[in-house]
């Protein structure tokens, strides 16, 4: 994908020209004026000025309307130009986007190849979930188009349609697939290039394709398809080695033969990624790695700057799985460093990075010393100097032998003039004097020279300028103030009037190092017992520190009065002649270990701990305010305390440290980093025993303000010299004494490296880690990625019930509602029918499995064969005809249609309950029989396409927060003393003029009700449907018997003609109740009211269609108005909804649009009105009297409410 | 991604600035700005005359490809206004824009050959013809837009100089 502007050399013309503003709005002014007018033209002209106007920056989505009335103007002319309009400023938060959808259907098939194309292409740039869900079919079918041009748009935006609605991928791929061996070249380009996009998000499920695009690639002559499908195989590697191995041959042929050095430059890339994937012993192929190396050689050499570049970044992806074959060209990237062109200077320092070792990294950093010189650019500089850090110190200092030198190099850092990264070299410095025991020594003597320099401290003071080293210099000075010569000239130092000048947090290190360091002069003192001297040192601290006393930063302040009065109080003390070294030391006594970075992360929740849970009590907001700066307060006390435990004495910790190394040694996550586990935890006095450096290095090179790092290679280059003779020597002698004991990592060096001993014993110390730290930290993937959804796997078979969504006609759509008034013969038959369905589904369930896994084979069988180049590509593997499928439902699909299908169930569920309610009175039976439908209706539910979980907006009011009032639609029909008919009309869409009655018939008598029959008096409009052969005058048998308590439901379809008035016939049931005494025949009259209300649909829409039918002016007007109203308007709706079948359009505080339609396709929109006391109801529909009898029935529900 | 007219023009400015200060004979490509993308995305530009034509691409294009295609795009233009100059772009972006959908299409390559994407301009072209009088409407309406500004300002434009920005193209991703 990508993004493309292209721009002059000249500034954008606002700001050259301030005063333009006024003639912008000047011509949006007339815009405006002409977007008003009714002539297209103008229009069309209007919407042009304004996708220019977007361009220098106006928002033009006030427009948003006029620019759809171009779109959907008849000429081409137009048309295109509406459509760029809408490809620069529709977005997914455009209203009116949604008015589009059918516009854009009609051009996409509209006859004019170019009307298709202009549509397709803004399309693509807008799609919406709504669209790709409404247009996925309709793209589809253009992707069998008669025209290349339109087949190539339909099949490259079909990618931007699958990020938007995931779904239509499955069903779409197979065609796509075909799509891929389209005669012409630029549909087959674009249809690798959707499938290279897909693949590089989610490789896996493409694995299977690999046959079919090693056949391109052997066979096209287009360079544009061999790039992206070189490009996929090397995304498609990683996961199939031997893939890799079928590929080196044909790509390395292509190597040698290709003139375009994109596509050569794509094949190495590619080869790479093989031979990264094959890293694990493949000797054989160090041909390839070379060829590979020479020909990223040629691109380095080369004199277009653009070739260097590229041949630097894939020469680093080499570099990681082999360093060896890069590091013989390190000329060439050390030349590649004096470039002009930053990026390739870049480029060219992240292979440095990958090439140092223990032999050339003090020369690689010595030549990035001089670049850091010659800089001139601070970015770059900034760069360079994070990078050697880097360098130096990755892997855990692996490649550093003298850490003298290091130490050299990080002071020398120091002397750059306004740098960014003071707080790295910091870091550094910290790391390194607190990890490397050995060098604190040195380190001590070079940071107190720096504390010295006092040029640092006139420098720049801004945060993160190079003043922050003074942090790290003050605090090693302070915590290893025993290793300092003369800790009293450092002590001074620290103390100069110089140093208020600095940002607070460094003072506040100052003072408390300048307390450490005291104590140790203390004891120096009282050791040599010059009282008299130690004396002056308490002076020097009560005469300097009241000037951190007057810092004006808190924590300097408080640091330094506790200070201030400890130190005074040792005065008093020392003034009595009583020794108080000691004690003083003893307040810095202990030592610090080193904690991993993630230790924190890796400490496992104990059981049982629940970290949501309220510790306490949320506290109210007013309280929360009182304690927030309380909180404040807390935590800046606590923060620079450090947590030692000064009491503990030297055996309490040599205990501790025993108990620590026996829990590590228990501890399998314990993350070892030396591999001397025995040396970690040596006693300090341990490091001088050990017999490494013979070398005298003890006068070390500390001349202030002198690179001193330039000796050190130097000295190091003659220590190796000697370390070698040495090891001449014992060899000769024999003796088996191994240096190996000085490695400290034994992975990846190099045997030469191997011999380089490092200068000082450097037992870096293992970082500490929690108790039964977690063993990794799993990286997850963004749950919001949004190339996630497309994660399918497109192997499997289409099942039924992933067909595209088809536009049809809404009537179709909501064929679900009126289930349950299938009559109960029809039901049965769907059920075996269902039956059938299910048996044949399971066959085909199994002929997917054995499918799927011939597919495996046929691509481990492509895997197997022995190389055999373009001419035989092995079996590709059979395109599988999920037309032919269509009735196969692999289970996993099921499993996910269902959980889709959960949330739509719930609310089902909802519906449900409204309904169960009131039947609770009525007996088991019926309740069975519900929800034995109400699975049916959930099965119904699934058939559909899964467009309908979103086209369902509207939920009659049900689903909002406030409880509703039970409801029931069933009424009383008759009722004698043995059986009660309640009953309820509904419309039925199948037959346009039919409608379904359904009667509860309860038996309230003790006595066994059998033969019921139910007949009525037809009149002219309303006859009750009778069984073939059946004349008017028979009735029509319930099929069920009544034992005594039970009820049941029957059902009864009745013909009506004309639907606009309601209706009432006289009908009679006839049964006969038998009991211990004997039978009786009886009957029971009743009138069934058919009301306009039964005749209507719950039927959802949509507001843009609502508001067209409002706008169609072919509907009649009519209104009510109720008084006297109390119920919630949310209660009312429901009630409207649920008693004469309308749907919640749109609703706006108190005020609703509701829709609905009758059986023979009226509209009624309904506009629903809450007063203080009262409602009005605005109708509209097709048919005027239609619309007065509704009416006048929903005056009469309201009435009641 | 559509992204407000604000962003746009953010993006337009920072890329702008990180494209001009670049020399010609440093290498064509400019690693991720803060605003596009992230690392995953490259700016490739190419330098004709006073004209920049940067394109945004993430790692799934091959970046010798798309300068290509930077190339196929401007030889396009120079076909389809015969030798193509600042000032044709500047009075006809909606043809350009037209041109460049048919290179680009929603972010993704569509067609990479020149002689194709001129036969389909060109037959689009002859359909608006064919539609009569309305070829003018276009023409007409940024020379509107031209007159805005310019007769105000006649003296301050230096032709010479090229004080026109050719605004982005819609953003595609």
């Amino acid at each position: 994908m990508l993004i493309s502007n292209c721009f002059s050399k000249t500034f954008v013309i606002s700001e050259f020209f301030p005063f333009q503003a006024k003639y912008i709005s000047q011509c949006i002014d007339e815009i405006k004026q002409e977007l008003k007018q009714d002539n297209i033209a103008v229009k069309a002209n209007a919407v042009c000025k304004l996708t220019y106007l977007q361009m220098l920056g106006y928002d033009i989505s006030w427009a948003a309307f006029n620019i759809i009335e171009v779109m959907s103007a008849s000429k081409f002319t137009f048309k295109r130009i509406g459509y760029l309009a809408a490809s620069q400023c529709f977005h997914e938060g455009t209203d009116v986007i949604m008015l589009t959808t059918n516009q854009i259907r009609k051009d996409l098939s509209s006859p004019s190849q170019y009307d298709t194309g202009v549509a397709l292409t803004g399309l693509s740039c807008f799609v919406t979930p709504d669209l790709a869900r409404d247009l996925a079919n309709d793209i589809m079918t253009l992707m069998s188009h008669t025209k290349p041009y339109i087949r190539k748009k339909a099949v490259l935006i079909m990618y931007k349609v699958f990020l938007k609605y995931p779904e239509s991928l499955r069903p779409a791929f197979p065609r796509l697939k075909e799509k891929l061996e389209d005669p012409d070249p630029g549909v087959q380009s674009a249809a690798v290039n959707v499938i290279c996009e897909l693949a590089r998000r989610n490789p896996k499920n493409y694995l299977s394709l690999a046959p079919l695009f090693f056949k391109l690639m052997t066979s096209s002559t287009n360079n544009w398809v061999l790039i992206k499908i070189i490009k996929l195989f090397g995304a498609l590697t990683p996961l199939e080695p031997r893939l890799g191995k079928k590929l080196i041959e044909p790509l390395t042929n292509l190597i040698h033969s290709t003139s375009a050095m994109s596509l050569l430059y794509e094949c190495v890339n590619t080869v790479i990624a093989v031979l990264i994937s094959l890293s694990s012993g493949m000797p054989n192929h160090s041909a390839s790695i070379q060829l590979c190396v020479q020909k990223l050689r040629i691109l380095i050499e080369d004199s277009d700057q653009n070739l260097k570049y590229l041949g630097l970044l894939a020469m680093s992806k080499i570099l990681k799985t082999h360093p060896k074959s890069v590091q013989s060209h390190k000329d060439l990237i050390l030349q590649c460093l004096d470039d002009k062109d930053e990026s390739i200077r870049l480029r060219a320092l992240d292979l440095l990075y990958g090439m140092v070792s223990k032999k050339n990294l003090m020369e690689i950093v010595k030549k990035l010393m001089t670049h850091v010189d010659k800089a001139e650019g601070t970015t770059y500089r900034d760069e360079l100097l994070t990078k050697i850090i880097d360098i130096c110190s990755q892997s855990n200092y692996q490649y550093i032998t003298n850490f003298e030198w290091y130490i050299s190099i990080l002071v020398e850092l120091t002397r750059l003039e306004g740098t960014r990264h003071g707080h790295l070299i910091a870091a550094q410095m910290l790391d390194v004097a607190i990890r490397v025991k050995a060098i604190r020594k040195f380190a001590v003597s070079q940071m107190s020279a720096l504390l010295d320099s006092a040029h640092l401290v006139a420098s720049n003071t801004q945060r993160n300028g190079i003043c922050e080293v003074l942090y790290a210099a003050a605090w090693i000075c302070g915590e290893f103030s025993e290793h300092l010569q003369e800790p009293q000239q450092t002590l001074e130092a620290m103390l100069r009037p110089k140093a208020t000048t600095l940002p607070g947090h460094i003072q506040a290190v100052y003072v408390q190092n300048v307390v450490k360091l005291y104590a140790s002069i203390l004891q120096q003192r009282e050791q040599a017992a010059e009282h008299e001297a130690a004396q002056a040192a308490t002076q020097l601290l009560v005469d300097r520190l009241p000037q951190f006393v007057q810092s004006a930063d808190l924590e300097v302040q408080e640091r330094a009065s506790c200070v201030l009065q400890l130190v005074k109080y040792i005065q008093k003390l020392q003034a009595k002649d009583v020794p108080v070294a000691e004690e003083v030391s003893a307040l810095f006594a202990g030592e610090l270990n080193p904690v991993a970075p993630k230790a924190q992360k890796k400490v496992p929740i104990p059981e049982g701990l629940d970290l949501d849970a309220w510790i306490n009590e949320p506290p109210s907001d007013s309280e929360s305010e009182d304690e927030a700066p309380k909180a404040i307060f807390h935590d800046d006390e606590q923060k620079p305390t450090r947590h030692r435990q000064p009491e503990a004495d030297e055996e309490e910790l040599a205990r501790r440290r025993e108990a620590r190394k026996q829990e590590q040694a228990n501890n399998p996550f314990y993350i070892k980093s030396s591999p001397s586990p025995q040396k970690r935890y040596q006693d300090t006095p341990g490091v001088e025993h050990i017999p490494v450096v013979q070398i005298d290095l003890s006068v070390p090179l500390k001349v202030p303000g002198m690179p001193a790092s330039d000796q050190y290679v130097k000295l190091e280059q003659e220590r190796r010299h000697q370390q070698r003779l040495e090891k001449k020597r014992k060899k000769q002698r024999k003796e088996k004494q191994r240096e190996g004991r000085r490695r400290r990592h034994s992975s990846l060096h190099t045997e030469s490296d191997e011999d380089i001993a490092p200068a000082q014993q450097v037992d870096i110390i293992t970082e500490e880690m929690p108790e039964n730290a977690l063993p990794s930290d799993e990286d997850d993937k963004d749950p919001n990625d949004p190339y996630r959804a497309l994660d399918i796997d497109l192997d499997k078979p289409l099942a039924d019930s992933e067909k595209l969504p088809v536009q049809k006609h809404r009537s179709a759509e909501t064929l679900q509602f009126p289930d349950r008034e299938e009559v109960p013969a029809v039901e049965k038959k769907s059920k075996k029918l269902k039956k059938k369905e299910k048996k044949h589904r399971e066959k085909g369930r199994e002929k997917a499995r054995k499918k799927g896994k011939e597919k495996g084979d046929d691509l481990d069988f492509w895997l197997s064969t022995t190389p055999p180049p373009a001419a035989a590509p092995g079996p590709a593997p059979s395109p599988d005809e999920p037309e032919a499928d269509a009735v196969v439902a692999a289970p996993k699909e099921e499993c996910e249609e269902a959980k889709r299908e959960e949330p739509e169930n719930n609310e089902d569920d909802e519906e449900q309950e409204v309904e169960q309610k009131p039947s609770k009175h009525k007996k088991k039976k019926h309740k069975k029989e519900k929800e034995e439908k109400s699975k049916d209706k959930k099965k119904s539910r699934r058939k559909k396409p899964p467009s309908e979980a979103v086209a369902e907006p509207v939920q009659n009011g049900a689903l909002e927060e406030e409880p509703l009032p039970p409801m029931s639609s069933y009424c009383l029909l008759a009722e004698n003393s043995y059986i009660k008919m309640t009953y309820d009309v509904q419309g039925s869409l199948q037959k346009d003029s039919q409608v379904t009655v359904s009667i509860i018939l309860e038996n309230l008598s003790s006595s066994f009700l059998k033969n019921m029959e139910l007949n009525v008096l037809d009149s002219l409009n309303t006859k009750m449907v009778r069984p073939e052969g059946a004349s008017v005058h028979d009735g029509v048998p319930v099929p069920f018997q009544l034992p005594p308590g039970v009820s049941n439901e029957a059902q009864f379809v009745f013909t009506v003609q004309s639907i606009v008035m309601a209706q009432k016939l006289k009908g009679t049931l006839s049964f006969i109740a038998k009991n211990d005494e004997g039978s009786t025949h009886e009957k029971l009259d009743f009138k069934l009211h058919f009301s306009c209300t039964s005749y209507l649909i719950t039927t959802p829409c949509y507001s843009d269609a609502f508001a067209k039918l409002l706008e169609s002016g072919d509907l009649s007007v009519s209104s009510i108005r109720v008084d006297g109203i109390t119920m919630s308007f949310q209660n009312l709706l429901a009630k409207i909804c649920f008693h004469h079948h309308f749907s919640v359009v749109e609703r706006v505080d108190s005020c609703a649009s509701m829709y609905s339609r009758s059986i023979q396709g009226h509209h009624v929109c309904l506009l629903v009105k809450k007063g203080e006391n009262s409602v009005s109801v605005d109708g509209k529909c097709s048919d005027p009297t239609l619309l007065g009898n509704l009416l006048d029935e929903m005056k009469v529900t309201l009435a009641q409410c | 991604m559509i992204m407000p007219e604000e962003i746009q023009q953010q993006i337009v400015r920072e890329t702008f600035h990180l494209v001009l200060k670049r020399d010609d004979n440093i290498c064509n490509f400019l690693e991720g700005g803060s605003l596009i993308g992230g690392s995953d995305y490259k700016l490739i530009y190419r330098h004709y005359a006073t004209l920049y034509f940067v394109f945004c691409v993430d790692s799934s294009e091959s970046e010798l490809g798309i300068l290509d295609l930077i190339q196929v795009f401007v030889e396009t233009l120079d076909k389809c206004f015969e030798n193509v100059c600042e000032l044709d772009l500047i009075f006809h972006m909606d043809k350009v824009h037209y041109i460049l959908q048919e290179v680009v299409m929603g972010g993704m390559v569509l067609e990479t050959n020149m002689n194709e994407i001129v036969a389909q301009i060109e037959a689009q072209n002859r359909l608006e013809k064919s539609e009569g009088g309305l070829s003018a409407a276009p023409a007409r309406a940024v020379s509107a837009v031209k007159n805005i500004n310019l007769p105000e300002i006649p003296r301050n434009i230096n032709i010479g100089d090229l004080n026109i920005k050719v605004p982005n193209l819609s953003q595609f991703v």
